[in-house]
C-alpha cells in the first residue's frame, strides 16, 4: 500500500515537472555552477559515474565507492542518452532540446564538438572502435550514421516507426535498431549500413544489448513486460522471459534497460514503474531475484569490474548502487531531477 | 496538400455523388535497398482492407469561437495509423489500405454501407452515432463485419445494447466519471454539486457521475439543471452566483457535453470551488497537454500531418487501425477470424502512448485504457489514480468490470 501511494506521487510529479522545468533552468544552471565551484578541489576518484539529468539540463558526477554526489555540471538542454568511448577518452551526451549530441573530453568535460545528430536525439550507440556514432531519430523513423573523424553524417537509414533502442555488437558486425511502434529489431550490416533482416518482437521494444560474445541479443519489450533473447545466427527468439513480480500487477512491469555480464551468468533488467531490477540467470533464463530500487528505473550500467550495477531512477531523482556479489542494493544517491542515462569511467 | 484533397472530395460530392471514396496509398516509403537484395523474389504483398465510415456533422452552436469546428474528426487519426501500419508492413510483406466513406449530411449511411462496404470489407472504423452503428451492426450484411466504434462513449452500447461484433475505442462515460471520481477522492473532495444541462447526453453523463459517486462513496449535496432561458437580465456574471448558492460543497461537477454553458461556471460561482466534469478539469482519452510515455512523438507526427492538435476521436480511430495492424502483423493474416481472435486474446497488447498496454475487455468490447484528466493547459493526472487497486489490472477500476457487466452477447445478439 505504501508503495502504491508513493507511486501516486510519482505520477503527479511526472506531469507537474514537465511544466515547471523550463522556469527552473536558470536556477539549476546557477546551482550547478555553484556546485562545480564548491567541489573543484575534491580529489578525482578511481571510478566515476556520470548521470544525465533530463530536467536539470546537467550532468551529475558521483563517487560510487563513497556513495556521494561530487558535483553537478551544466551540460545543455534536456540531456538523455549518455555513453563513453571504449578507450574512456570521450563522453557523448544527447542534449535532446539542443538537437545535438555533444562530444566531451571525459577528463575535463570540455566540449570538443557538437555532432549533427538530427532532431531531438535520445538514444545512440558507438562503434567498438569509436569511429562511428549511430543515432535513433524517433520522429523521422531514421538511424543517422555519423563519422566521428569528420564529425559528418555519412548515411541515414530508414527504419520502422519510432526507433529507440540501438546498439552495436562487440564484434562490430551488427548495428541493431529497435522500433517502438513497428515492434521490430532491424539488423543492419555495419559494413554496408543496410538492413539485412528484421525480427518481430513483443510490443514496444525499448532497449537492446548484446552478450559480450556477440552471440545473443537481448531485447526488452515495455508493453508486454518481457525480455526476449535472440540468437544472432538465426535472428530468431530462443527464449521469451515474462517478467513477473509478486504483488505487482502486470501492467506496472515495463522493462527498459538490460545488461548482461561478460561471462553471461546473469542479466539485469530495469522494470520501470515497477521500481525493481530483475536478476536473471542468463544460462537458464530463470528470474533469480528481484531487487527494489528507486522509482521508474530505466537505465543500467556496470562498474568496470562488474562488481556493481548502477541504476537511474527517473522519478525518485536518485541512482541505486547494487552490489552484485551479494545481489543487494547497498546505497541510493540523490543526484538531481530525472536521472536518465548512466556511464561509468574507470 | 490536405485542404486540396478535401476540396476535391467536396467537389465530387457537389456533383451529385452520395459518397466520396478515396483510397489512401501508404505514404511514400523508400523500400530498404538491402532487403530486396537478400530476398530477391519479393512475394506478393498481403493486403489488409479497412473501411472508414462517417457522416458529416452540422456545425453545432458553440459558446465561443476560440476553438474552430473540426469536420471529420477521426479521419486523420486513421490515416496516421495506416501510415504507421505500412511502415511495419514494408518489413513484413503486408499492405494496409484504408477506404474512406464520408456520407454527406443529407446522405443515407445505410445505403452507402450496403452499396459500397457490404461484402467488400470485413473491418470498418465507425464514426457513427450509437443508433446508426447498432442498426448497421445488426443488419444482414453488417453482422459479418467487425465494427470499430471510434465515436461513441455510450454506456448502453457496452451494456444492454452491446454487440459481439462491435469494439469500442473511446472510454465510456462510466470510465470518464470514475476517473474524475478517483481523482476527487484522492483530493478528499467528497461533497459534489452536480450541474446538468438539458440534452439527453448531459443526462447520461450525469448518470455516470452519480454511479461514480455511489461507487467511491461521495455525496452529491445538490443537483441543478441549467435551463437555457433567454431572459435579457440573465448574464453569466449575475446568474451563476445565484445559481450556485447551495449548501457547502467541495467541487462543482458539470455535465455539458456540447459545451453550451459549462465554461460560464468557473470563477463565477458564489463559493470559490473548482469546476470538473465536461469543462474545467475534464476526463478524456487524449489531450494536447499529454506528453509522457512517448506521446510527444505521436503528437508531433499527427501535427505535422494534420496541422492541428489530435482530438480524442482521432486517437480512437488511430487505435482502431493500429489494433488491426498489430493483430494482422502478429497473426500474419488478413482474415477477420484470426485477427479478431488475436485481438481478444490475452496476448494482445497495444501501445497507446499512455503508459499501460491497451487491450479489449472481452465482456463488452471496451478498450481498457488510462483516462487523462486535463485542464486546458496542464495535464493534471492520469487515471487509474494510484491507490485504487484491482486484482487483475488497475485499468479495470475504471468503468464497468466483468462481474457487474450488463452485456451478455449471446442474448443480445439473438434478437
Amino acid at each position: 500500500m505504501k508503495n502504491n501511494l508513493l507511486l501516486g506521487e510519482q505520477r503527479g510529479a511526472l506531469t507537474l515537472d514537465s511544466h515547471a522545468a523550463r522556469g527552473n533552468e536558470k536556477i539549476s544552471l546557477l546551482l550547478g555552477g555553484l556546485a562545480l565551484l564548491a567541489t573543484l578541489t575534491s580529489t578525482v576518484q578511481a571510478e566515476t559515474v556520470f548521470v544525465s539529468l533530463e530536467k536539470d539540463n546537467a550532468l551529475a558526477i558521483v563517487d560510487p565507492v563513497a556513495g556521494t554526489l561530487l558535483k553537478t555540471v551544466p551540460i545543455g538542454q534536456r540531456p538523455r542518452g549518455l555513453a563513453l568511448s571504449n578507450d574512456n577518452k570521450f563522453l557523448f551526451v544527447a542534449t535532446s532540446d539542443d538537437n545535438t549530441i555533444k562530444m566531451l573530453d571525459a577528463e575535463t568535460l570540455k566540449e570538443l564538438a557538437k555532432l549533427p545528430s538530427g532532431k531531438d536525439p535520445e538514444t545512440f550507440a558507438l562503434s567498438p572502435a569509436g569511429d562511428r556514432l549511430y543515432v535513433s531519430n524517433e520522429d523521422d523513423s531514421l538511424v543517422t550514421v555519423i563519422d566521428l573523424t569528420t564529425k559528418k553524417v555519412i548515411q541515414e537509414i530508414k527504419v520502422g516507426v519510432e526507433p529507440e533502442g540501438i546498439t552495436v555488437s562487440p564484434d562490430n558486425q551488427w548495428l541493431i535498431s529497435a522500433s517502438e511502434t513497428t515492434n521490430m529489431v532491424h539488423w543492419i550490416d555495419t559494413k554496408t549500413n543496410a538492413i539485412v533482416e528484421n525480427t518481430l518482437v513483443d510490443p514496444r521494444p525499448r532497449a537492446v544489448n548484446f552478450t559480450a560474445d556477440s552471440q545473443q541479443l537481448w531485447v526488452t519489450s515495455e508493453m508486454a513486460g518481457t525480455v526476449m533473447v535472440l540468437d544472432v545466427k538465426t535472428k530468431q527468439p530462443i527464449k521469451t522471459i515474462k517478467l513477473e513480480v509478486e504483488g505487482v500487477t502486470f501492467d506496472k512491469i515495463q522493462p527498459v534497460g538490460v545488461v548482461i555480464d561478460k561471462d553471461r551468468k546473469h542479466s539485469y533488467v530495469a522494470l520501470g514503474p515497477a521500481n525493481r531490477v530483475a536478476v536473471i540467470n542468463a544460462q537458464t533464463y530463470e528470474i533469480e531475484k528481484v531487487l527494489l530500487v528507486g522509482q521508474r528505473v530505466w537505465n543500467l550500467a556496470f562498474s568496470p569490474d562488474q562488481k556493481r550495477l548502477y541504476t537511474t531512477n527517473g522519478t525518485s531523482n536518485d541512482i541505486s548502487i547494487i552490489d552484485l556479489e551479494s545481489q543487494t542494493v547497498t546505497k541510493s544517491v540523490g543526484v538531481g531531477t530525472y536521472p536518465w542515462g548512466v556511464a561509468v569511467k574507470p | 496538400m490536405r485542404p486540396i484533397k478535401l476540396f476535391i472530395i467536396l467537389l465530387v460530392l457537389m456533383q451529385g455523388f452520395n459518397v466520396a471514396e478515396a483510397k489512401t496509398k501508404p505514404k511514400a516509403i523508400t523500400p530498404v535497398k538491402q532487403q530486396a537484395v537478400t530476398s530477391p523474389a519479393t512475394p506478393a504483398k498481403q493486403i489488409i482492407n479497412i473501411a472508414y465510415l462517417s457522416k458529416e456533422q452540422a456545425v453545432p452552436p458553440a459558446l465561443s469561437n476560440l476553438d474552430p469546428f473540426i469536420q471529420n474528426k477521426g479521419l486523420l487519426g486513421s490515416e496516421l495509423a495506416i501510415s504507421d501500419n505500412n511502415t511495419t508492413g514494408q518489413f513484413t510483406g503486408q499492405e494496409f489500405e484504408l477506404s474512406k466513406f464520408i456520407v454527406p449530411i443529407d446522405g443515407n449511411v445505410e445505403e452507402v454501407f450496403n452499396k459500397d462496404i457490404a461484402g467488400k470489407f470485413s473491418m470498418v472504423v465507425s464514426m457513427l452515432s450509437a443508433e446508426t452503428l447498432n442498426k448497421l451492426a445488426d443488419s444482414a450484411a453488417g453482422k459479418s463485419v467487425l465494427w470499430f466504434d471510434a465515436a461513441t462513449s455510450d454506456d448502453v452500447l457496452r451494456a444492454e445494447q452491446c454487440r459481439a461484433n462491435v469494439l469500442h475505442l473511446l472510454p465510456s462515460r462510466a470510465m470518464r466519471a470514475d476517473a474524475l471520481a478517483q481523482y476527487m477522492m484522492k483530493k478528499h473532495w467528497t461533497k459534489w454539486f452536480l450541474v446538468v444541462g438539458t440534452t439527453p447526453e448531459d443526462k447520461l453523463f450525469a448518470d455516470a457521475i452519480k454511479r461514480a459517486a455511489h461507487r467511491f462513496g461521495s455525496k452529491i449535496i445538490a443537483e441543478k439543471v441549467w435551463e437555457h432561458t433567454y431572459d435579457a437580465r440573465r448574464t453569466a456574471q449575475s446568474d451563476v452566483a445565484v445559481f450556485s448558492r447551495v449548501d457547502d460543497y467541495d467541487v462543482l461537477v458539470v455535465s455539458d457535453e456540447q459545451g453550451l454553458f459549462g465554461e460560464y461556471l468557473d470563477y463565477r460561482t458564489e463559493s470559490p470551488r473548482p469546476v470538473i466534469g465536461t469543462q474545467g478539469l475534464i476526463a478524456t482519452a487524449w489531450h494536447r497537454t499529454h506528453e509522457q510515455w512517448g506521446a510527444v512523438q505521436i503528437q508531433n507526427r499527427f501535427k505535422e500531418q494534420a496541422q492541428r492538435w489530435m482530438e480524442e476521436q482521432d486517437y480512437a480511430a488511430y487505435l482502431a487501425v493500429r489494433a488491426i495492424g498489430e493483430a494482422a502483423t502478429r497473426t500474419k493474416s488478413n482474415e477477420l477470424t484470426a485477427i479478431k481472435d488475436y485481438m481478444l486474446s490475452p496476448a494482445f497488447a497495444l501501445q497507446g502512448y499512455k503508459g499501460n498496454p491497451l487491450s479489449f475487455r472481452p465482456w463488452d468490447g471496451q478498450m481498457r485504457q488510462p483516462v487523462l484528466l486535463a485542464a486546458p493547459r496542464s495535464l493534471v493526472a492520469v487515471a487509474p489514480i494510484e491507490g485504487f487497486l484491482h486484482s487483475k489490472t488497475e485499468l479495470d477500476t475504471l468503468g464497468v468490470d466483468e462481474p457487474e457487466t450488463m452485456c451478455h452477447y449471446g442474448k443480445n445478439n439473438e434478437k
